[in-house]
C-alpha cells in the first residue's frame, strides 16, 4: 500500500473531531458537501456519500475543498488521499 | 454449516486423548463424515499424547480430550458425549513454561523479513479484538513503513486491555496459555523487526500471569525482543488502539485523531503494531503448524476458531472456543444452554448489537452470518437476555454508561451521547397513554427548526411531563445517525449500533410503552 501511488487517487475530507469547534466555517465554504448539524458541526450533506469520517471529494470540488481546509480556523479539516482504515481498532 | 460439519473426521484417525475421566466411547461417537476440504497435515495413526506418567494430561476439564495431529497440533477436542471442536488455543493450554515447551516445542522463529506474513496471509487470520482486520496486512504495513525509513524501529503491542465489561476471554487466555501469547508477540516482533514489545494489560489476574510468564521466560533467555508490561487503565476506551498508543507512550489513555494508521506512524512516530492477545496466540499456532492446519476449521472467509465469552442467562457462563460458522444456538449449548426462555441476544458486548431470540437457530457466528443483523463477531461476546427481562432498560443503562465513558474530546460525541442516553431512557419506560398526542408534536428532524438537543428538555405540554416513548425512539434514531462516524474513535458508532438494534429488536416493547403499558416482554 504505497501511499505515493494513491496521491493521484480520489481525495477525501478528513475531520479532526478533537479540534473542530463547530463554528461551521467549512459548511459555508463547501456547501456542496457539508451541512451543519443542529450544533453547527459539519455533517455530510448527502448521507449516501459517506459519513463525515471518510468523505470522498468529487474531482470538480477539489478546489473548493482545499480552500475550506486551508481556511479552517482550527486546522481541523484536511484533504487526504483515500486510504484504507488500517488498524483503526485493535 | 454447523460446528459438526467441521468435525475432525479423518479415517486414518489421530487418536483421541482421554483425560480424566477417560472418554472411553469417544472413538465410537466420532462422526463418520467425509473429510471436509482441509489442508491439515494428515494425522499419524497412533500418534497420541496420553495422560500417562511422562506426559501431563493435555486438558483436565470435565473429561475433555484432545485429538492431536502429526506435529502435535490439536485438531479436535472431544467432550464427554460427542466430539466438539475448538481446541486450537485452549486444547493444549498450559500456564507453565516447561509444559508449554513440551507441548509446543521451541519458538518457531522465522527469521526477519516477514516470511511469516505469507503464512498469515494464507491462513486468513483476522484480528480478534473486534475489528476483524486481516492480521497480515497490519504486519505488512508496519514492515513496509519501517523499510521506508521510519524514525525508529517498530513497536509491537499485545492488547489485553479487555475493556468490554462483559468480556473475559483475554484474561482467560492469559491465565491458561500465557506463553502462547508471548510466543506470538515475539514472532510478530521478529517479523516486523521490532525494537520493543509491550504487553498492555489491565490490572488483575491477567497482568499477574503476564508478569509471571515473562519472568519465567527471562530466566531462560528465550525472548529476542525486550518485552515489558504496561498496565491498562480500567476505562472503556483504554483498549482503543490510539488510546492504547497514547498510554504506552506515557500519556493518558485517550483516543487521538490520527489519519495515518498506527501501523505507519504510532508511538513516537514509529510504526506500531497493536494486536489483541488472542490474535497473537493464533499467530503463534499458525507459525508452528501452518495456514493449512489453521484453515482446517472455520469458514472460508472466517477460518479458524475464536474465543467467545458467553454471559447472561446461560447455565455455564464462561469462555468457549469455537470455530467460525456454527449457529448461535450451538454456541449457547457449549455454555450449558440457555437457563430458560430467551428474550434476545446481544453480540459484541456494550457496543454490540441486539438480536432477536430467533437468531439462535438462524444466526451463524461469522462475519457473513451476522451481517444481516448489522452485527459482527467483534471481540467475541454473546450475552443472553432471558425472556421477561427488560431489554430496553438494559439498553438505556448501557448507553448511559457508555455516554459517561466518552473521552470528551469530539463535539458530536460529547453533546450527542448524553442526548442519546436521555432519549433511550425516555423510550425505555412505559409512557402515559394520553401522552400519545405528543407523537404528533415530534416535528424536528435534521435541519428542522427543533433540534434534537432542545427536544431533550421535558415537554411542559405533555401530561406526564415526559416525552412519549415512541417520540423518544424516533429521536434516539435521529441522534444515533448524528453521532455515528463523527468522532476520533469508533466509540459513538458502537453506541449508535446498539441503539438501532434495540429499536429493531424491542419494537413491540416500544409500541407497548407508547400505549402506556409494560408487556412484560412477552414473546413478540
Ligand atoms: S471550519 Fe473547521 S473548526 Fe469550523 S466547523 Fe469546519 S472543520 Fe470544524
Ligand atoms: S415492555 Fe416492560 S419489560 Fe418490555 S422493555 Fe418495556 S418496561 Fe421492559
Ligand atoms: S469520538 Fe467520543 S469517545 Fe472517541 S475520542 Fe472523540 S469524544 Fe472521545
Amino acid at each position: 500500500m504505497a501511499r505515493t501511488a494513491q496521491q493521484t487517487g480520489p481525495l477525501r475530507l478528513w475531520i479532526d473531531w478533537t479540534a473542530c469547534d463547530g463554528r461551521g466555517w467549512c459548511t459555508e465554504l463547501l456547501p456542496e458537501l457539508l451541512d451543519r448539524d443542529p450544533d453547527g458541526y459539519p455533517i455530510a450533506l448527502d448521507p449516501a456519500v459517506g459519513q463525515t469520517r471518510d468523505l470522498t471529494v468529487p474531482a470538480p470540488l477539489t478546489g473548493h475543498a482545499r480552500r475550506a481546509a486551508d481556511l479552517c480556523p482550527r486546522l481541523a479539516l484536511h484533504l487526504r488521499p483515500a486510504s484504507p482504515d488500517v488498524g483503526a481498532r485493535a | 454449516m454447523t460446528f459438526d460439519d467441521y468435525a475432525m473426521t479423518t479415517d486414518d484417525a489421530s487418536t483421541f486423548l482421554p483425560t480424566s475421566p477417560p472418554a472411553s466411547s469417544s472413538a465410537a461417537t466420532r462422526p463418520a463424515r467425509p473429510t471436509p476440504p482441509s489442508h491439515s497435515a494428515p494425522p499419524t495413526p497412533g500418534r497420541a499424547r496420553t495422560g500417562g506418567d511422562d506426559d501431563r494430561p493435555v486438558t483436565s476439564e470435565g473429561g475433555v480430550g484432545v485429538v492431536l495431529g502429526r506435529g502435535g497440533e490439536p485438531v479436535a477436542m472431544t467432550g464427554p458425549g460427542r466430539p466438539t471442536l475448538g481446541a486450537r488455543l485452549m486444547g493444549l493450554a498450559v500456564a507453565d513454561l516447561a509444559d508449554h515447551d513440551r507441548l509446543y516445542g521451541a519458538v518457531p522463529w522465522r527469521g526477519p523479513g516477514g516470511s511469516l506474513l505469507y503464512e498469515l496471509r494464507a491462513s486468513g487470520l483476522t484480528g480478534r479484538g473486534g475489528a476483524s482486520f486481516p492480521t497480515w496486512r497490519k504486519l505488512a504495513t508496519v514492515l513496509e513503513s519501517a523499510r521506508r525509513g521510519a524514525v525508529g524501529p517498530p513497536v509491537v503491542i499485545a492488547n489485553a486491555a479487555e475493556s468490554e465489561p462483559e468480556s473475559a476471554k483475554d484474561v482467560t487466555l492469559l491465565l491458561r496459555a500465557p506463553h502462547l501469547v508471548l510466543d506470538g508477540l515475539q514472532l510478530a516482533a521478529e517479523a516486523v523487526g521490532a525494537g520493543e514489545a509491550v504487553v498492555y494489560v489491565k490490572a488483575g489476574p491477567g497482568a499477574q500471569a503476564m508478569h509471571r510468564a515473562l519472568s519465567q521466560r527471562h530466566a531462560t533467555g528465550r525472548d529476542r525482543c525486550p518485552t515489558r508490561v504496561h498496565q491498562a487503565p480500567a476505562t472503556y476506551l483504554a483498549g482503543e488502539a490510539s488510546a492504547l498508543a497514547a498510554a504506552v507512550a506515557g500519556g493518558p489513555a485517550r483516543p487521538h485523531a490520527h489519519w495515518l494508521p498506527l501501523a505507519e506512524r504510532g508511538i513516537g512516530g514509529r510504526p506500531t503494531l497493536v494486536d489483541n492477545v488472542e490474535t497473537l496466540a493464533h499467530l503463534a499456532t499458525i507459525a508452528r503448524w501452518g495456514a493449512g492446519w489453521f484453515r482446517g476449521v472455520g469458514t472460508v472467509d472466517d477460518p479458524g476458531t475464536l474465543l467467545v465469552t458467553v454471559t447472561g442467562a446461560v447455565r455455564v457462563p464462561g469462555v468457549v472456543e469455537v470455530p467460525f460458522g456454527g449457529t448461535l444456538g450451538e454456541l449457547l449449548a457449549l455454555a450449558g444452554g440457555a437457563s430458560g426462555p430467551v428474550g434476545a441476544l446481544r453480540i459484541g458486548g456494550y457496543g454490540g448489537t441486539w438480536l432477536p431470540a430467533s437468531a439462535q437457530a438462524e444466526g451463524v457466528f461469522s462475519r457473513a452470518g451476522l451481517a444481516a443483523w448489522d452485527a459482527s463477531p467483534g471481540a467475541g461476546i454473546v450475552t443472553v437476555l432471558p425472556a421477561h427481562a427488560c431489554g430496553l432498560s438494559q439498553t438505556a443503562r448501557i448507553v448511559a454508561e457508555l455516554a459517561g465513558q466518552s473521552a470528551g474530546q469530539c463535539g458530536p460525541c460529547v453533546t450527542g451521547l448524553p442526548r442519546l442516553a436521555e432519549a433511550t431512557a425516555a423510550m425505555a419506560r412505559p409512557g402515559s397513554p394520553v401522552g400519545h398526542t405528543v407523537v404528533s408534536a415530534y416535528t424536528h428532524d435534521l435541519g428542522g427548526t427543533d433540534s434534537p438537543g432542545r427536544a431533550s428538555q421535558p415537554r411542559p405540554g405533555s401530561v406526564s411531563g415526559r416525552e412519549n416513548p415512541a417520540a423518544a425512539a424516533s429521536r434516539a434514531l435521529a441522534l444515533a445517525a448524528l453521532v455515528a462516524g463523527r468522532g476520533a474513535c469508533h466509540h459513538p458508532d458502537g453506541v449508535a449500533r446498539l441503539v438501532r438494534s434495540a429499536l429493531r429488536t424491542f419494537a413491540a416493547d416500544i409500541r407497548a410503552h407508547a400505549d402506556g403499558y409494560c408487556r412484560g416482554s412477552a414473546p413478540a
